[in-house]
Parts: C-alpha cells; sequence; structure tokens
C-alpha cells in the first residue's frame, strides 16, 4: 500500500468539501503508482504514435481520391482526428479503468467496500482507478488538433475556442454518464465485459464526423455512443459550423443524461446484493 | 512433487521416440474442434456483442469510401458503392477468420507456466492452438450469416461470384486463419527472448492494417504500396480472400491467390518449427 492510503481520508466525519479531496486523493495515489512503471510510457507513447500515424494515412488515401469528405476538407478532418484522440486518451485516462474496476467489483462482491464508506458511492465508484500513461493520447491529440486549426483557411476566434472548451467537457461528461448507466447493467447481468468491447468498437467510428454517416448510425454515434457529442461537436465548434440549435441540444442532453444516469445508479446499487462480505 | 511423479510415470509408460501417428492428429483436432464449438455456443451472446462491436470498424471504412465514391461520380479506382459494400461485408467474416492466438498471450502463458505442462505432451503445442481456435472460427461462421444478411439489407452490396471464385473463397478464408496462425505464433515468440514485445506487436499491427486490405483495397493504395505488399504475408490473409469472392479477379489470378498461400503457409510453419526449437530453449519453467 502507498503512504497516502485512500480509506484514512474517509475514516472520519465526512466534512463538507470532501467530495472532490477524494477523487484528488486517488488521482494521486494513481499517479505515484504509474510512475513507477516508466517504461510503460515508452510504449504508450510508441502506441499513440502508432494510431495518430495510422489515421493521417488514411486520411491522406482519403484525400488522393477526393477534395472533401462529405462537405469537411482536410485540415478540418484533421481537427476531428486530434479531438478523436484527445477524448479517446480521456476515456482511457480516467473513465475505462474506473467502470472496469466497477465491473469486476460487482462480480466479485468487493463492491461492498464502496457502499460502506462514508462518501457518495457513485463519486467513489467513478473516480478511483487513474492510468496516467494515456494521457500521452491526450497529448498528442491536442497536437494534431492544432496542427489541423492552423491550416485551416478562416483562422480561429475567441468564441470559437471557449465554444471548443465548453463542448469538450460536455463530451467527456456524456460520454461517462452513458458509460456509466451500460455499466450499471452489471448490477443485473454480472457478465457485461462484451459491452465493454461493444463501446469501444463502436467509439472507432469518431474518427471521422458523425454527420459523414447515415442517418441510423449517426443517432447511434450521437446518443448511444456520444461521441458525436465528444469529438464531432468539438470539432465543428473548431470549425467555426457549430450551430446555436446544436449547443442547446447538447445542454438539454447533458441534463437529462446526469439526471437518467443518477436515477439508474440508485436503481442499480439497491439491486446489488454482496456476493461475499 | 506427486504431479511431476505422475508425468514421469506416463512418460515412462510411453517410448522414448512416440510418434503420433495421422489418425491421432485427427482425432486430436476432432476433439479439441468439438469441445471449443460447444463450449463457443454456450457464450453466443458474448461472441455475438464482440462480433457486433467488430462491425463498427469495417462500417465506418465503408461509409467513408461510399461517400468517396458517390462524389467522384459513382466510381473509385474501379470500385463502386456496391462493390465497397460487398468488400467491407466480406471483410467481417474474413476479419473474424484471422483472430487466432494474441501474441500478447504468450506472456501469460510463460509467466504462469502453463507451457510447462504443454511441453510434456507428445505433441507439437501449436495444434492445441490451431484445433480450439478452428472450433470457434466455425461458431463464428454461423453467427456471421445473420449479421451479413442485415448488412446486406443495409448497404446493398453488388456480388455475383462465379462458383469457381465461391470455392476458392472457402479454401481462401482458412488459408488465411493458417498463415495469421502460424506468423503471429511466430512474432508471439519473440516473448521468449525480451519482455519489451508490445512496441514490436504495435507495428506489425499497424503495417498489417495498412499493407493487407484491412483499410482499403489494396487497389486503391499507391503503386509502390501494392509492390511492397507483394514481397509480405500480410495480403494472403486478408485482401485475397476478400477479393477471391468480391473481385475483379480472374481465373489465373485465383489460382496464383491461393500457391501464394500454400507458400506462406509453407515458410510459416518452417519458420515455427525453428523458432520453437530456439525459443524453448531459452525457457525456463515459472511453475508447473
Amino acid at each position: 500500500m502507498s503512504p497516502v492510503d485512500p480509506a484514512s481520508a474517509s475514516a472520519s466525519e465526512p466534512r463538507r468539501g470532501s467530495s472532490l479531496r477524494i477523487p484528488l486523493l486517488h488521482l494521486r495515489v494513481g499517479v505515484m503508482n504509474e510512475l513507477q512503471y516508466r517504461a510503460n510510457f515508452a510504449v504508450q507513447l510508441l502506441q499513440t504514435f502508432v494510431q495518430v500515424a495510422t489515421g493521417l494515412i488514411a486520411l491522406a488515401l482519403i484525400f488522393d481520391h477526393t477534395t472533401d469528405l462529405n462537405g469537411w476538407t482536410r485540415p478540418q478532418l484533421i481537427v476531428v482526428l486530434g479531438m478523436y484522440n484527445v477524448v479517446g486518451g480521456m476515456i482511457g485516462f480516467a473513465i475505462e479503468p474506473n467502470m472496469g474496476r466497477l465491473m469486476a467489483d460487482v462480480r466479485l462482491g468487493t463492491f461492498d467496500y464502496v457502499l460502506t464508506k462514508p462518501v457518495d458511492a457513485q463519486l467513489l465508484a467513478s473516480a478511483r482507478e487513474f492510468r496516467l500513461w494515456r494521457l500521452t493520447d491526450v497529448a498528442v491529440g491536442i497536437g494534431v488538433t492544432i496542427w489541423g486549426v492552423v491550416q485551416l483557411d478562416d483562422g480561429l476566434s475567441l468564441g470559437r475556442l471557449v465554444g471548443f472548451v465548453a463542448a469538450t467537457t460536455v463530451g467527456i461528461v456524456l460520454v461517462y454518464c452513458i458509460w456509466l448507466v451500460v455499466t450499471t447493467g452489471a448490477f443485473w447481468i454480472v457478465r457485461m465485459d462484451m459491452v465493454q468491447d461493444l463501446f469501444t468498437g463502436m467509439y472507432r467510428a469518431g474518427q471521422y464526423p458523425v454527420t459523414v454517416y447515415p442517418a441510423w448510425l449517426r443517432l447511434t454515434m450521437t446518443y448511444l455512443v456520444p461521441v458525436g457529442f465528444a469529438v464531432t461537436v468539438p470539432a465543428e465548434s473548431l470549425t467555426g459550423r457549430l450551430t446555436w440549435e446544436r449547443v442547446v441540444l447538447t445542454v438539454v442532453f447533458l441534463v437529462v443524461a446526469l439526471g437518467v444516469t443518477r436515477l439508474v445508479w440508485r436503481l442499480g446499487t439497491k439491486h446489488y446484493a454482496g456476493a461475499s462480505a | 512433487m506427486t504431479a511431476t511423479d505422475t508425468v514421469a510415470t506416463t512418460l515412462a509408460d510411453r517410448p522414448i521416440d512416440y510418434e503420433p501417428t495421422w489418425r491421432a492428429y485427427i482425432r486430436l483436432y476432432g476433439t479439441l474442434m468439438r469441445t471449443s464449438i460447444a463450449q463457443q455456443f454456450q457464450y453466443r451472446t458474448a461472441n455475438y456483442l464482440y462480433m457486433i462491436g467488430m462491425i463498427a470498424e469495417p462500417v465506418v471504412y465503408l461509409v467513408v469510401w461510399q461517400t468517396i465514391a458517390e462524389a467522384q461520380g459513382g466510381e473509385v479506382g474501379g470500385y463502386t458503392a456496391g462493390t465497397f459494400a460487398a468488400y467491407y461485408i466480406v471483410w467481417t467474416l474474413v476479419r473474424n477468420m484471422n483472430i487466432v492466438f494474441t501474441p500478447f498471450g504468450w506472456e501469460e502463458r510463460i509467466r504462469e507456466g502453463q507451457l510447462s505442462a504443454q511441453l510434456v505432451l507428445p505433441v507439437h503445442p501449436i495444434h492445441y492452438d490451431l484445433g480450439s481456435f478452428a472450433g470457434w472460427k466455425v461458431v463464428v461462421i454461423a453467427l456471421w450469416l445473420p449479421i451479413a444478411g442485415v448488412l446486406a439489407l443495409v448497404f446493398r452490396p453488388t456480388l455475383d461470384p462465379t462458383a469457381g471464385q465461391i470455392v476458392a473463397f472457402a479454401v481462401a478464408i482458412w488459408g488465411a486463419y493458417l498463415i495469421r496462425s502460424l506468423f503471429l505464433w511466430l512474432l508471439g515468440m519473440l516473448t521468449f527472448f525480451t519482455t519489451r514485445v508490445t512496441a514490436i506487436f504495435e507495428a506489425y499491427f499497424a503495417a498489417e492494417l495498412l499493407l493487407s486490405g484491412r483499410l482499403i483495397p489494396m487497389a486503391l493504395m499507391p503503386e509502390w504500396v501494392q509492390t511492397l505488399a507483394m514481397f509480405l504475408p500480410f495480403e494472403s490473409t486478408f485482401g485475397f480472400p476478400i477479393t477471391a469472392l468480391v473481385g475483379p479477379i480472374t481465373q489465373e489470378e485465383l489460382v496464383v491467390g491461393l500457391l501464394l498461400q500454400l507458400f506462406w503457409i509453407v515458410v510459416g510453419a518452417v519458420a515455427v518449427r525453428f523458432a520453437w526449437r530456439g525459443a524453448v530453449k531459452h525457457y525456463t519453467a515459472v511453475s508447473g
């Protein structure tokens, strides 16, 4: 165990403002843990590089045969590719590890330890595990995004940038909501790891703007696997094609998603019967 | 210690130069395949979700290239929206045939000593992988048919193979399976010599993605890439089986493609044989 034992933080009565302290503490422990395995950083860097290179080669092949993809030019698609890596990196850094841990906990019955702590269980279950090295995806993704933005003909305004940061944050929260709802299914069906496979598989479609896809796929990619919101909307914002309707729709969807997630979480934890302990 | 004793006595019961007969191999493969078919059908829901998740990748490629084909007046490099659909739908089956024992799995095999148990068996361990994965393929093909049906309804493929093409395809997907099994085994065996294998595997898979016809049909690649691919085994495991069914392909090209597969199977088998000898010498059992 590391010197900073997360359990000790919640041993006493919970204080106001402690809700943010616990995730931060877990983050620190996670970072310290990962810093022990520095070689993994090199491996992750290579993986990121290979992924970005393949994405760029795919784009080069596309633009060998055409000048635009459904109205999207090459620099705009580079922005989308960059954002795809940023969001993918955030998922790998914070969302995927926590959801994997949650699923394992439910299966093994060790979820008891989460429920018995005097902090909000959803918060604790969502911020326990962090994979530091996946942030290389985020860093490289930001680099690619900037490279794409620089090539845009019409430059960048402050408004676009603000919209972009807001849209990205909202998008990542949405991915978290939907992933948590799906993971909560583990309270009923126990074996949910294949759903995780399904989700990661579908996420790949985020490499291109969802507006390229036919309606049925576009709707799936927007509302079920919200890469539409997480990747396309921020990219739209940067490339100046974001409309007001889109912004309102995004905010409404965010509020609904947060509420539904909370509700499903409550139902799920009620349904949970400890397997051991 | 008793476990070791039992192994020792069983080995002692057999003549030292025990060589399994052909019939023993056929029985072994039959049993492995039957067991694995029964096992995998139990997890049909998990298998299904896995296969559906996998469909996102070709659908992305397909949609992008159909869009381009339509924007370019209906055709890109000889492919229409319909032939792209056929290419990427057949792709899904070929991709599934391409799933074999992962090179990443060797680390666990070595670390947990599973290999030690396999080493005392009279049959080369590769047969166990080949047999059980082949059984899984039977399940995969059965589960794939409805998926292909749905994809065909959505994307309207143009598919008009001759009888010869169908036969060649049926053979070629198993050839692809064998080639990929052998080459990934070869790659996985690097784990015996170094623990930093992830980087090598990633580079291999990236090369494979680009040079096999998985990302786009090889005909759409620049000339020099196509030439480079001719000297590598990747296309035999992916692009060739698909094109065998989807076309355009001549009778001669079919025969040449199948012979090329045979060539890669022989190369792979010989390489595995030699690499295995070296690898086992390097192997130190962790447990038993």
